[in-house]
């Protein structure tokens, strides 16, 4: 009875407190200086020794990243000379092509050639199509640049993933030290370690390709780990009885077995790194990042959204392309003979570039698809928001004023007059309870990290911003859930906007938003939770779906109505997965907490902004490390909550 | 297919003309690109130039505060446009640091103040004078700052002192911070589309003065004194009551380029360019659509007069 008290209690006592906010000495409203560690200096000064100082003897460190980034730089140069500059002579403006790039028409049907043999014609057809898009609607060189730096990160993204994957699948320890370096990884913000990638590996597209890497990396290494796990073990013994070495039994059994759930990864690896074409774009990676950043600045909302959908055909081509190689890749190849014989496609596809690249030296149509052939949709756009703008903004005003007056603001107040050993307190409490002991540990040292890095103020403006959000899309997403998982036709055209929305970069979105709700936190809230409501649709209906139907029907027989049904028996049932839908959505609205600083919020985000147009490694890398002790907080709590709720439901699982 | 074969060779022949003329070191200069149009026109007419003098030059995009890491070690060679409102303490502090030299004045003044379109003129008729604001103050404001009026100032990063400003100069005002230029101007372009009340922080040159009508609100002029020395101007207890400084948009560089390049170092310094060309070329890339090289070609060819001597030619 005294524990099921105990979290409404602590409710209303933290009202009174804040309630008392007035009578609050300064201390416990906001850390004293004392208490601030000044970290950011550290940091700087060990990059500033890591760059200039640091060495392995008999080269420095620094000599080494450049090293690294001219190797990484010289397959980038290929593929730009494949698909983007061909081969020229001279540099810039007096640059003469001697042999032009692959045309649009030779990588369009190789793309289409590569969606039949990984699935069949109609795949084919629609990855040809979404490229036929780029080429029609203006987008093919922007495009292409993009798609030269994803060919080159994403094997560096798979390759290394693979390698951490079956080291931490091999041992055990490494397991042990990596894990909290990729949760750093996939929860420190870009913005906050671009500084010194800069630093270490010069300006220029290897920089932008290096933090796509790192931010993409993380799914590759843990479904390694996890694949390689999830192989039967009969099949591992099998492989020593018939005398494998420890390589052969890797390389020829264990990694084929695990094919089909590594394509999942390479997959994740393939959209994260379309994610990152914005930042990239803010340190030299050019291409479609760059059109969309730069049609926003000049507010040509209509070139912004083109771009940006030009990104989300890119995503949408390689994600079903990937997806089907990822089926396709269990199965054997069935045909035999001579090389040319096996390879009819490639000879096909081999056989148009030369023929598209010569003939398109008599036709140039050929080579590059006429600027007379371009559309484009840009006025619809800009006039769409205008007449929105112009008709109906006195509702949009009214309707941001409320929200912000009755609900924003006052959790906003609330939030920051709590005194912070009081969250703190509670925060190990929850701990605690979900875990026990070293929960706890973590949550307070994770706590205390916020106030020793002196951004507390900061950083409790985050957890209003992030929190409001996550209310928000988690009431709309349940319903949209609830909705997709009970309507074939509903479910199809949710998905769709889903994942459009996903893929959409948000700042083509941030700046019509502006427009109409003005800077300030309304417009960031309604940015987060476009961009975040997508697992919660997600997880829901991926639960109520997973939901047994003997249960179902159990109901039904019992008499319940369809309402029961939902409310008593698929939404309890489906409330782990629902759990991690909203685990997911915190994560991904911490995540765009870097791009809402763009339209003026006060959080952890703008402090990570600031660093990075200040070029202040320090400043940068600890403010994101905040972001990441929320993340990880609000994580570890909700996966302690789900394997409860799960061992409640006697449904077994990992609990 | 002959045709084909004739092209192909011809483009072949056509290589070895094209080696280029002498210079000190074919080894690139990289200039960096920021994200307002002014300094990609800006920039790419230097490299045009460069390149018309036998240079090889690579365009790197860049951060605007950022780069002078850059600068000081060579990696970045030169930055065209540091405006002295916004860059000019990150620049001393490189040049004083070493590595960053200054190559000289663009020949364009920046100016940044509070602005506001011309139709507020008749509601509130004693613009653009600041004494006027306080009476209009409702006018401007929104539910979330009333009674205050709401001044959009820009990114926090700018800097500014709008809120010492406000305060020296007892404006019942409040600063909300963009936190993007582009987030600004889109509020802007809002307002503007439904003729509503905006009072915000704007830049020239910039395209924003070719699209919209509008005007500065007059401050006390700005002196140094203003910003160090309370007793200067009406308010004798504060600093900061006057208006935004102006001032030169500079050009910098890495401190090796005059010995690397000695040629290029001197037609860098030698670019300048005036506030009415740089406004009128910002207006077409940003207005009227046209390609920025296409602009530039323009410019390249309409002014080889004004160019050659840069080169020495």
């Amino acid at each position: 009875m005294t524990a099921r008290l105990l979290w409404p209690g602590l409710a209303a006592l933290s009202l009174i407190l804040a309630a008392l906010v007035a009578q609050m000495p300064g201390w416990a409203l906001l850390p004293p200086a004392a208490l601030h560690l000044d970290m950011a200096a550290w940091v700087s000064a060990a990059m500033v020794w890591l760059v200039e100082q640091a060495t392995f003897g008999l080269f420095t460190v620094k000599q080494a990243t450049r090293a690294l980034a001219a190797m990484i730089e010289w397959p980038y140069e290929a593929a730009r000379v494949l698909l983007v500059d061909g081969i020229t002579e001279g540099r810039g403006r007096k640059a003469v092509t001697l042999v032009p790039p692959l045309s649009w028409i030779a990588v369009t049907v190789a793309m289409g050639t590569l969606g039949v043999y990984a699935r069949n014609l109609w795949l084919g057809l629609g990855v040809g199509a979404l490229f036929l898009y780029l080429a029609v609607f203006g987008q093919w060189e922007s495009a292409m640049i993009t798609l030269a730096s994803i060919v080159i990160a994403v094997p560096i993204g798979v390759m290394g993933g693979l390698v951490l994957g079956v080291a931490a699948y091999l041992s055990p320890r490494f397991d042990r030290l990596q894990s909290p370096v990729l949760d750093l990884m996939q929860t420190v913000p870009t913005f906050a370690y671009l500084v010194p990638i800069l630093f270490l590996f010069g300006f220029g597209p290897v920089a932008a390709l290096l933090a796509t890497v790192i931010y993409a990396m993380p799914p590759m290494v843990r479904i390694t780990t996890l694949a390689l796990r999830s192989i039967p073990p009969e099949i591992n013994d099998f492989a020593r009885m018939v005398g494998c070495t420890g390589w052969q039994r890797l390389r020829k059994v264990l990694l084929p077995a695990a094919l089909p759930d590594l394509m999942v990864g390479v997959n994740q690896v393939i959209m994260l790194s379309l994610n990152m074409v914005i930042i990239a774009s803010m340190i030299g990676a050019g291409g479609l990042g760059f059109d969309v950043l730069n049609a926003l600045r000049r507010l040509d909302i209509g070139a912004g959204v083109e771009a940006g959908l030009a990104i989300t055909a890119l995503a949408v081509a390689l994600d079903r392309l990937s997806q089907a190689l990822a089926l396709r890749a269990g199965l054997p190849d069935a045909a035999t003979g001579s090389w040319i014989k096996r390879h009819p496609k490639t000879l096909a596809v081999l056989a148009l570039v030369l023929a598209t690249g010569l003939l398109g030296l008599v036709w140039p149509w050929l080579q590059t698809y006429p600027k007379a052939g371009e559309l484009s949709t840009k006025a619809f756009w800009s006039d769409l928001v205008k007449s929105i703008n112009i008709n109906y903004f006195d509702q949009l005003e009214a309707w941001r004023t409320f929200v912000l007056t009755y609900m924003l603001l006052p959790v906003k107040r609330f939030l920051l007059a709590l005194p912070w050993p009081w969250v703190v307190a509670l925060v190990t409490l929850a701990g605690w309870q979900l875990g026990r002991a070293r929960l706890a540990a973590l949550c307070l040292g994770l706590s205390l990290f916020l106030v020793a890095a002196g951004l507390w103020e900061q950083a409790m403006t985050t957890v209003y911003l992030c929190g409001v959000s996550v209310v928000v899309a988690v009431l709309v997403g349940l319903p949209l859930g609830v909705l997709a998982a009970s309507n074939a036709t509903a479910g199809k055209v949710i998905g769709g906007v889903i994942d459009t929305l996903q893929t959409l970069p948000s700042f083509v979105y941030l700046i019509p938003v502006v427009m109409l709700f003005r800077v300030g936190d309304f417009s960031a809230m309604t940015a987060v939770v476009l961009y975040a409501l997508a697992p919660a649709v997600r997880y829901t209906a991926h639960g109520l779906r997973a939901v047994p139907e003997e249960l179902v029907e159990a109901g039904t027989v019992c008499g319940c109505t369809p309402w029961q049904v939902l409310t008593r028996i698929r939404l309890p049932m489906a409330l782990p997965d629902i759990l991690l839908g909203v685990n997911q959505t915190i994560m991904l609205a911490l995540s765009m907490l870097v791009i809402t600083a763009l339209v003026g919020t006060r959080d952890l985000g703008q402090e990570v902004y600031i660093a990075l147009t200040r070029a202040d490694t320090g400043a940068g890398i600890v403010a994101g490390v905040c972001v990441a002790a929320l993340a990880i907080i609000a994580d570890r709590l909700i996966a302690a909550g789900a394997a409860q709720a799960r061992a409640r439901l006697g449904m077994g699982g990992d609990a | 297919m002959k045709q084909t074969l004739r092209m192909v060779s011809l483009a072949l022949a056509l290589a070895p003309t094209l080696a280029l003329a002498e210079v000190e070191s074919t080894d690139p200069i990289k200039l960096t690109l920021h994200d307002w149009t002014g300094q990609l026109i800006t920039t790419n007419i230097m490299a045009a130039v460069l390149e018309e003098a036998g240079y090889n030059v690579e365009l790197v995009q860049a951060d605007y505060l950022a780069q002078f890491a850059g600068l000081k070690t060579g990696d970045l060679d030169v930055a065209m446009e540091i405006w002295a409102t916004t860059g000019q303490e990150a620049m001393d502090k490189a040049i004083a640091e070493g590595g960053v030299v200054s190559f000289g004045e663009t020949g364009m003044l920046a100016k940044e103040e509070w602005w506001y379109p011309l139709y507020m003129k008749e509601k509130c008729p004693g613009l653009p004078d600041w004494k006027a604001l306080n009476d209009c103050a409702a006018l401007f404001a929104t539910p979330d700052t009333a009674p205050k009026g709401r001044y959009l100032g820009g990114p926090v990063t700018w800097g500014g002192f709008d809120e010492e400003r406000i305060a020296a100069l007892g404006l019942n005002f409040e600063v909300i911070h963009a936190g993007t230029d582009a987030a600004m101007f889109a509020e802007l372009e809002a307002a503007y589309q439904r003729q509503d009340p905006i009072l915000l922080w704007v830049y020239a040159p910039h395209w924003s003065q070719q699209k919209y009508q509008g005007e500065w609100v007059e401050f006390p002029t700005y002196e140094a004194a203003c910003y160090t020395d309370p007793a200067w101007g009406s308010n004798p207890a504060a600093t900061h009551d006057c208006g935004k400084p102006f001032g030169p948009i500079w050009k910098v560089g890495w401190a090796g380029l005059a010995d690397k390049w000695p040629g290029a170092a001197k037609a860098v310094q030698a670019f300048t360019i005036d506030n009415t060309a740089m406004s009128a070329m910002i207006a077409k890339v940003d207005l009227d659509g046209v390609a920025l090289e296409d602009v530039v070609d323009e410019w390249m060819t309409a002014n080889e007069a004004t160019w050659k001597p840069w080169i020495g030619q």
